[in-house]
């Protein structure tokens, strides 16, 4: 199970490199942080440019289906990225959660989302976890009605995938009432969503299992974008403290400082480990992928909060500010610890996962 | 041939139930098979590393003896490594075989009373009389000294230097009469470790390993390796965490909730370790072994004490009690072997063997980091007018 490999082959490297570039001109941290304050005009042309011209929404799609036929590995370096540039698009929400659901499926959305031409959201509470309680509308005669709040991704959404009576219904976004919501992380701003007698198409006729397995998929990519953030936090905390100046030295000099940096090194380090894992084993069906997922979790989330709480301490008053890009990480981070199940969640899970009963 | 095709062939003509043990071990060196990594001529086929699994697997699987690595972890671990790195010709031909073979088992005569985490402070004396160096000085805190044939030896060359730059490295001869060995007593009862005294020891100008003064460079990569093969496990719940995960669950009734929650946080951490472990490797696969070793055993030994603390309290009643505190002088380390009280206070050493875990975040904070350097009095001064 340790044969696979934890490393980034040559063409994720290279999907990296061009997804890097792309958001350096695209994605500003100013363009986020305005988000906060209802501008949300970054959202839609870089979407558009990722998930159409650069394919990334069709990655985890076959070829036959209309999509790359990547993998979860690619998935994972695109998260990476984009978490490491806070970057507002429904690029888990859409082309990872939702399109899983949709897998295995001959609906043709599934063509649609691949295409970049569709985006969707799974509606659930963003903090469902891969084996948590799932949120159902109530379904008759082909029409739903109920309501799902604090759902991920619906905000961009023109297709909403909900769960009722085990079936899972595709809903247009326009015959729901989607009613974005302030959230702790503006840049994945969540949206209670409302159907009263909406016509549903059904999608996939197992839907509870497909959902749980669209969940854990979340689970183990979101870890990638956490790593993300986690590098971000600590490369501009480590870059800052070399240049900052007190007492006649650098701060990063300060042994107290060293060794609390060297320790997130530590973590940001073995959330890569973990991360790689939990994609790589996705990417092959490994049946190790559900306990990879949810040792991913139990570790990447919590490491993300540290560094960004690290980051903003580190930098003093500055790291306070609004202007400083601190806080967008500290938003992102303590919102996706919450998301998909805390840490705490997936390591109970773990605990009959790997039979260490409580 | 493949390599498995190789291993057979070998198995073929060196039957694993008649042949001698330590004809069998010599052969596998001389088949290139013993590291296979290792260059050819060197008990090694210059093929990748991860490839030795293989072909130990098929070894073992064939009931072939071992040469019980365990026994002899610095001179697997540290040793060979440095002398391949570093040694001639002759070197390598003298003393990898019966290293591999476990005919000669090392030790690491590095620290001293006065230099332990400041290693590059030595004070042991090496004077070259001819072409032999005449060695003067103590050692300390010496694992496995009371088997070993042959050490890893940093010793002084030059005081005018600066410290980093007056050390010379060399290979030692255990059974020199000058080398007098002493049981050095330890917080589990035992004694793995041992105070050495070196009284005009000789060793000959040819077991020097690198140049006059080249002895910090060397020592580092003897170090960077230690990191390395200290950080090792490949299998989930290999080492400390197995056995807390098997006390766990053989006793139902002990557990409570707090101690649930700890032990999955600490089963996570172990998970990673390990995958973070695996990761390292595979990036070290082809090149050296680098600082980043150094964050894994920082990990690895914080981990190791939390689960062996853990494990006691767990144990209740049973964990107030201790196997043996007789003293006696292992001819290996096993952290998870005895009894529960036993690895708790081992463990205890795996944050200060190796590298304390302070010199370790040192380290990683200034080579992986690139922050600056602790201040450093005594860095270009002679070594001979630092105060001690
Ligand atoms: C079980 C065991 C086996 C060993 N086996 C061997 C062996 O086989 N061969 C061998 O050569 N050595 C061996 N050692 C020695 C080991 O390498 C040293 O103990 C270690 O390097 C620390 O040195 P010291 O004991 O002198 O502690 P010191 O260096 O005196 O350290 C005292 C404390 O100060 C801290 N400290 C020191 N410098 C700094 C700094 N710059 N910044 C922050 N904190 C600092 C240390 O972390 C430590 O907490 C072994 C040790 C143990 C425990």
């Amino acid at each position: 199970m340790s044969d696979l490999d934890l490393l980034y082959t040559e063409v994720e490297d290279d999907l990296r490199a061009s997804l890097r570039d792309l958001l350096a001109a695209r994605c500003d941290s100013s363009a986020v942080t305005a988000m906060y304050d209802g501008d949300r005009s970054v959202v839609d042309p870089l979407w558009k440019e990722l998930a159409a011209n650069l394919g990334l929404a069709g990655l985890l799609v076959p070829e036959d289906q209309g999509g790359q036929g990547a993998s979860a590995r690619e998935a994972a370096v695109v998260l990476e990225e984009l978490g490491r540039t806070v970057a507002p698009v429904p690029f888990l929400t859409s082309a990872v959660i939702a399109t899983t659901a949709l897998l295995g499926s001959d609906a043709p959305l599934l063509a649609e989302l691949a295409a970049g031409e569709r985006t969707a959201a799974l509606a659930l509470p963003w903090s469902t976890a891969p084996d948590g309680p799932l949120t159902a509308v109530a379904v008759e005669g082909g029409r739903l009605t109920g309501t799902v709040t604090s759902v991920a991704g619906a905000v961009e959404a023109d297709v909403l995938l909900v769960l009722a009576d085990g079936f899972l219904y595709a809903v247009a976004a326009a015959d729901a009432k989607v009613t974005p919501v302030v959230s702790l992380d503006m840049s994945r701003q969540l949206a209670d969503v409302r159907v009263d007698g909406a016509v549903g198409t059904l999608v996939v006729e197992d839907g509870e299992p497909a959902v749980r397995r669209a969940l854990d998929a979340g689970a183990a990519m979101l870890a990638s974008e956490q790593l993300g953030v986690a590098r971000w936090c600590l490369e501009t905390t480590v870059e800052y403290l070399k240049i900052r100046r007190q007492f006649g030295r650098v701060v990063g000099g300060f042994q107290a400082l060293k060794h609390r940096l060297a320790d997130l090194y530590t973590g940001v380090e073995s959330s890569a480990a973990a991360a790689r894992y939990a994609a790589a084993t996705l990417a092959e069906n490994d049946p190790d992928a559900t306990i990879a997922a949810a040792v991913a979790q139990a570790y990447a989330s919590d490491l993300a909060v540290l560094a960004a709480e690290e980051a903003v301490q580190l930098h003093g008053g500055i790291g306070m500010t609004w202007e400083h890009p601190a806080h967008l990480y500290l938003k992102r981070a303590k919102s996706d610890q919450i998301a998909l199940g805390t840490a705490g969640a997936h390591r109970a899970r773990l605990a009959g996962l790997v039979d260490l009963p409580a | 041939m493949t390599l498995a095709e190789r291993v057979a062939a070998f198995l073929e003509a060196h039957d694993p139930a008649s042949t001698d043990r330590l004809e069998f071990l010599r052969a596998r060196y001389d088949a290139g098979l013993a590291w296979v990594h290792y260059p050819e001529g060197h008990g090694g086929l210059g093929l990748e590393q991860a490839l030795q699994a293989e072909v130990d697997r098929l070894f073992a699987e064939a009931g072939a003896p071992t040469n019980q690595p365990e026994k002899n972890g610095i001179g697997l671990g540290m040793a060979a490594p440095t002398i391949l790195a570093f040694g001639t010709d002759e070197q390598k031909k003298r003393f990898l075989r019966p290293l591999w073979t476990g005919e000669e088992i090392w030790c690491q005569l590095f620290s001293e009373p006065g230099a332990g985490s400041d290693l590059a402070n030595v004070s042991t004396r090496a004077v070259l009389d001819g072409d032999e160096w005449v060695v003067n000085g103590q050692k300390v805190w010496t694992s496995g000294a009371h088997n070993a044939r042959f050490a890893i030896l940093v010793a002084r060359t030059d005081p005018d230097q600066p410290k980093h730059f007056g050390l010379t490295y060399f290979l030692a001869d255990m059974t020199d009469p000058g080398v007098d060995v002493r049981p050095l007593r330890q917080i589990t009862g035992e004694a793995e470790f041992n105070e050495v005294f070196l009284s005009d020891v000789r060793v000959p100008d040819a077991q020097r390993l690198g140049a006059v003064g080249e002895g910090w460079k060397v020592a580092n990569a003897t170090l960077n390796n230690e990191r390395v093969s200290i950080g090792k496990s490949a299998e989930r719940e290999t080492g400390m965490i197995g056995v807390v995960a098997r006390t766990w669950r053989e006793h139902p009734e002990r557990r409570t909730p707090e101690l649930h929650d700890r032990l999955l946080r600490l089963w996570v951490d172990a998970e990673v370790a390990r995958l973070t472990g695996t990761r390292l490797r595979q990036k070290l696969a082809q090149g050296q072994p680098g600082p980043e070793g150094s964050a894994m055993k920082l990990g690895f030994a914080r981990i190791a004490q939390q689960l062996s603390g853990l494990e006691l309290e767990l144990l209740g009643e049973d964990g107030l009690r201790y196997s043996d505190w007789t003293l006696v002088r292992p001819d290996h380390v096993d952290f998870t072997g005895r009894d529960a009280g036993y690895r708790y206070l081992r463990a205890k050493g795996n944050s200060i063997e190796g590298g304390t875990s302070e010199i370790l975040r040192n380290i990683v904070a200034e080579r992986v980091l690139g922050l600056p350097g602790e201040p450093r009095v005594d860095k270009d001064v002679p070594w001979k007018e630092i105060p001690r």
